[in-house]
């Protein structure tokens, strides 16, 4: 790790220059929001905002991506049968990613690169991605990520992390990755000295986060006791199953598999999907294991905090963004949520 | 980069129909291309998405047995898009296959022990993989005493017919094939529900015993207080579980019961470890 100093008026000159290496991803105000998106040639990422709407997850896993494409043309050869197709994994770059959601990226990664299986759309757009994190000074209320694993400053994951000092940004290059692109933006102003102020800056954001949770106990529980607990069905009662906080939530990677055919020509599709959908687990012969709404709220709950807990060992699967709890239409909180199962205890149920 | 959704060419080489109501069709597949086969190297237990261009993929549990050479065989319920769309596919069309999927039957923990076999309904068919795999004459003797209790609705909805008569004349394993009721007065065999015949007939359970139960939910609720009932020991009971599947392979998130995929960590499960899970199956 070393740290670099960039002045502000420098830095649109060195994002320009990447732009012939890298494609460029950064936030954009889109309507009241921001957003991430490809960033036009010459076009800054507007730094100015606090959380996306979206998490940027699209960048690495878009939410429609063509698996495999075919012909249903008998006179053709090798008709019927499925054929990868050629995919873009040049070097891509998003600037100004928060912490928390890069943190979330490591933590899907688990499910999509394991010893086992590698998904390879991922693993190699995953390769292909250096990101560029900017801290947080100014958290919002509902940002809990230094108890959800990471924080406004958290640097365990990113290639580079910015810190916005005023007049310039202090830059924490974290990895190769990160070496490459601040070369190639000409970025190499030694900032050592000040590395003590990236601290101070860490310290005084993290301060202002209040809002926290308590995962400590989430792993003694016994599953099948919390399953069962009474809560459920009061946490789910206002759920409209509408799925907004499973599309939004950086660390949410279900899919669905979809053949789409025109003419002779046809594709296999992959969708994000949401566990919020009766569909999800419905079975061809009209049965569902998960019937109704309270089961389908429990296992967004259940997954994110306790069975990804218990089968990565690897802590919770949220990083605190917030996003779920301000757009969930309804008010559901996980924060309040993580603080009932983590304060179950089986047979004093009384919350 | 080895991409793991991505099917293996296979031809249907023949398309039987199971059942009297039309509703199980046998599909047996040979590869395009025959180097492929050395890729789908599976044993009994395990699943493949069977993938028919154009309109998706089905989990379905490998019905031949690995000691069956040069193809592979699957029994397919037609329930909704993709197994109707099997269906009305015809011998020579060209589909694809993924897998093998999941685990297997616990082969290496049962080895030298009595196995009873029990199935009911068209779940009988990674039970037809398990029976030939057992009665190849290099695995009969690594195994004890195998029982099989296998029921239908009626005769004609009994899968495999032929090798059920065949099974039935070997003494090298005992068959107890039931249906739920016939008017049929040729019937040589059992009449009465799977638990009541498996009360009937299966061998006590011990450390030694072994069993592998396969079937519709109602089967499994009222076979399970009889295997409790002879002493069989919870991680002695044998499971397969059914969940709403796409990729397979762990990925798609669609599967879990709490933290298990059925499709990477299962199908197979003992009794005992399903107790320790939600009961989401
Ligand atoms: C491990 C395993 C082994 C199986 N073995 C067999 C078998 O040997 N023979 C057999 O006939 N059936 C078997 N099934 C059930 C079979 O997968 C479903 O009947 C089939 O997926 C229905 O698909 P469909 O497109 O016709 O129905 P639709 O209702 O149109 O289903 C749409 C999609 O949902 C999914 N889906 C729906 N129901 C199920 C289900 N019960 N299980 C998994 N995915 C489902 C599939 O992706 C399917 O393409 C097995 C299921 C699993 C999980
Ligand atoms: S955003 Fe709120 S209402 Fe919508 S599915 Fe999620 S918890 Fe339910
Ligand atoms: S669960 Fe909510 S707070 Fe946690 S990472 Fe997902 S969207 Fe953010
Ligand atoms: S089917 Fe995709 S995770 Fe099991």
């Amino acid at each position: 790790m070393r740290v670099i100093k960039i002045d502000k008026k420098d830095w649109e000159s060195g994002v320009e220059k990447l732009s012939g290496d890298y494609s460029l991803y950064g936030p954009v105000k889109q309507g009241a929001f921001h957003n991430f998106a490809p960033l036009e040639k010459g076009q800054m990422p507007d730094l100015d905002y606090v959380n996306t709407r979206l998490s940027p997850k699209s960048v690495v896993y878009p939410q429609c991506e063509t698996m495999f494409e075919y012909t249903l043309d008998e006179n053709q050869p090798d008709h019927h049968v499925n054929k990868e197709i050629p995919k873009d994994y040049s070097p891509r770059a998003i600037l100004g990613i928060r912490p928390c959601d890069v943190k979330a990226i490591d933590l899907v990664n688990i499910n999509f690169d394991n010893p086992q299986y590698q998904d390879p759309w991922w693993v190699q757009r995953r390769a292909a991605l250096t990101t560029v994190a900017l801290a947080c000074n100014n958290p919002c209320s509902t940002c809990f990520c230094t108890t959800a694993g990471t924080g406004p400053f958290d640097d365990s994951s990113a290639d580079v992390l910015l810190a916005d000092m005023g007049d310039y940004y202090l830059a924490k290059v974290m990895t190769e990755k990160g070496e490459a692109l601040v070369g190639k933006a000409g970025f190499d102003q030694d900032g050592s000295a000040e590395a003590g102020a990236i601290d101070d800056a860490a310290k005084a954001a993290e301060a202002k986060i209040t809002s926290k949770i308590e995962t400590g106990k989430l792993g003694d529980k016994v599953t099948t006791e919390l399953y069962d607990a009474d809560f459920w069905e009061d946490i789910a009662f206002a759920c409209i199953n509408c799925g907004t906080c499973t599309y939004l939530c950086p660390t949410c990677w279900c899919f669905d598999i979809q053949d789409e055919v025109q003419g002779s020509d046809g594709c296999r599709m992959r969708n994000w999907d949401t566990c919020m959908s009766a569909l999800f687990t419905l079975h061809g012969t009209g049965h569902n294991p998960r019937p109704n709404k309270t089961a389908r709220v429990r296992q967004r709950f259940m997954h994110k905090l306790k069975y990804y807990v218990d089968k990565y060992e690897n802590g919770i699967a949220c990083v605190g963004c917030g996003r779920c709890v301000q757009q969930c239409p309804v008010n559901i909180d996980i924060r309040r949520v993580c603080d009932l199962m983590n304060r179950f205890e089986p047979g004093k149920e009384c919350a | 980069m080895q991409n793991p959704y991505l099917p293996i060419p296979v031809r249907i080489d023949k398309a039987t129909i199971e059942t009297e109501d039309r509703n199980l069709k046998t599909f047996k597949f040979v590869y395009v291309n025959p180097e492929d086969e050395a890729k789908f190297q599976y044993k009994a237990g395990q699943f493949g998405e069977l993938s028919v261009t154009g309109k998706g993929e089905i989990p379905i549990g490998i019905a031949s047995s690995p000691t069956e050479k040069g193809y592979v065989m699957f029994t397919v319920n037609k329930v909704g898009l993709v197994s109707s769309a099997l269906h009305n596919m015809k011998e020579g069309d060209i589909m694809g296959i993924r897998g093998p999927l999941g685990n297997w039957y616990p082969w290496e923990r049962m080895e030298g022990k009595n196995i009873v076999i029990i199935g009911g309904g068209f779940a009988f068919t990674t039970l037809r993989s398990s029976i030939v795999m057992l009665l190849d004459p290099e695995n009969r003797k690594k195994f004890g005493d195998i029982h099989v209790v296998y029921g239908a609705r009626s005769p004609g909805m009994l899968l495999y017919r032929d090798e059920l008569a065949e099974w039935e004349a070997r003494d090298d394993i005992n068959m107890h094939i039931t249906v739920d009721g016939t008017d049929d007065p040729d019937w040589k065999y059992n009449v009465g529900f799977v638990p009541a015949i498996t009360e009937e007939k299966a061998p006590k359970g011990d450390d030694d015993t072994f069993a592998i139960v396969c079937g519709p939910p109602i089967m499994i609720k009222f076979t399970q207080p009889v295997l409790d009932k002879l002493g069989y020991k919870h991680d002695h009971i044998i499971m397969s579980l059914e969940n709403r599947m796409k990729c397979g392979i762990g990925m798609c998130g669609r599967c879990n019961i709490g933290k298990e995929f059925v499709c990477k960590d299962g199908p197979v499960f003992t009794l005992e470890e399903l107790n320790s899970i939600p009961k989401e199956y």
